[in-house]
C-alpha cells in the first residue's frame, strides 16, 4: 500500500462518511441494547425465582461501571439518532440538511454522555 | 461482494409498513415513558437520594427492585403499585417489540428470500413472546 493517505480508516468512507457511520452505530447500539435487556430480563427472572449463582454473576457484570458506560452510550446514541431519523422522516425536505443534523446530534450526545460518564466514574456505582 | 438494494416498503396493510410506523411511534413512546419515570423520580426526591445508575434504572424500568437501596418512599403501597406496574408493562412491551423487530430487520438485510426467512422469523417470534411473558411475570411477582 502506498502512503498517499489511502491507508486505514477506509471503511469510514464506504458509502459516505457520517451518514453511514450513523447507520452502522444505530444498528450496533440497537443490537447491544437487545442483548443487554434480553440478558437482564432472563437473569432477573432466575434471580427472583431461584436466586441462582449464574444470575448473581450476570447481575454483578452489568452493575459494574465499565459495563454501564457502554450501555449508557448505546441508549443515548440510539435515542438521539432515532429522534433524528423520526424528524427527517416526518419532514423529508429537511433531508437536504442531514449532514448538519448529524453534526448537531453529536453536539447533543457528547455533552450529555460526557457529563453522565463523569458522574458515573467519579462516584462509582452502588448496587440496588 | 453481492450488492442487493433494499426494497422500500409499500404503503398499505403489510408487515414492513406497519412495523415502519411502529418503530417510530414506539421509539417516541419509550422516550416519553423514560422521561416521565425520570421526572416522577425527581419529584420523589431523586436529586438528593439517588445515585445516577439508580436514576437510570428508575427511568427505563420503574421497578421496586431497582430502588431498594435508595431512600425513595415505598412504591409498592396502594395505587402506586398498580401505576408503576402499568408503566413497566408498557415500556417492556414497546421495548421488546421494537428490539426484536430491529433484530429481524438486521437479519433480513443479510439473508435471501429462502426458507431461512420464515424459520428465523419463527425463532424471533418465539423469543419475543417468551421474553415478554417472562418480563411481565417478573413485574407482577415483584
Amino acid at each position: 500500500m502506498s502512503l498517499d493517505g489511502s491507508v486505514g480508516l477506509q471503511w469510514l468512507r464506504y458509502r459516505g462518511g457520517g451518514t453511514m457511520l450513523a447507520w452502522l452505530l444505530h444498528r450496533l447500539t440497537g443490537l447491544g441494547i437487545v442483548l443487554f435487556v434480553g440478558t437482564h430480563v432472563i437473569a432477573a427472572f432466575f434471580l427472583q425465582q431461584l436466586g441462582s449463582d449464574l444470575a448473581i454473576t450476570i447481575t454483578a457484570i452489568y452493575e459494574s461501571w465499565a459495563f454501564q458506560v457502554i450501555v449508557y452510550f448505546c441508549v443515548i446514541y440510539h435515542v438521539i439518532n432515532g429522534l433524528r431519523i423520526i424528524i427527517l422522516d416526518l419532514w423529508p425536505q429537511l433531508l437536504e440538511y442531514q449532514h448538519e443534523a448529524i453534526w448537531l446530534q453529536w453536539f447533543i450526545i457528547i455533552p450529555i454522555y460526557g457529563l453522565s460518564i463523569f458522574v458515573l466514574i467519579q462516584h462509582g456505582l452502588i448496587g440496588g | 461482494m453481492l450488492l442487493r438494494s433494499r426494497q422500500v416498503p409499500q404503503l398499505g396493510w403489510n408487515l414492513e409498513y406497519i412495523m415502519w410506523i411502529f418503530m417510530r411511534i414506539s421509539g417516541l413512546a419509550m422516550a416519553f415513558l423514560g422521561a416521565t419515570g425520570m421526572a416522577l423520580a425527581f419529584l420523589m426526591g431523586a436529586r438528593t437520594q439517588m445515585d445516577l445508575p439508580t436514576l437510570m434504572r428508575w427511568s427505563f424500568f420503574p421497578n421496586p427492585n431497582h430502588v431498594v437501596n435508595s431512600n425513595i418512599p415505598d412504591v409498592t403501597q396502594g395505587w402506586a403499585n398498580g401505576f408503576w406496574q402499568v408503566m413497566e408493562i408498557l415500556i417492556i412491551s414497546f421495548a421488546a417489540t421494537h428490539g426484536f423487530n430491529g433484530v429481524r430487520m438486521v437479519i433480513e438485510d443479510y439473508i435471501d428470500h429462502s426458507l431461512w426467512r420464515p424459520f428465523l422469523r419463527g425463532v424471533l417470534f418465539a423469543l419475543w413472546l417468551f421474553s415478554l411473558l417472562v418480563a411481565i411475570y417478573v413485574i407482577l411477582a415483584s
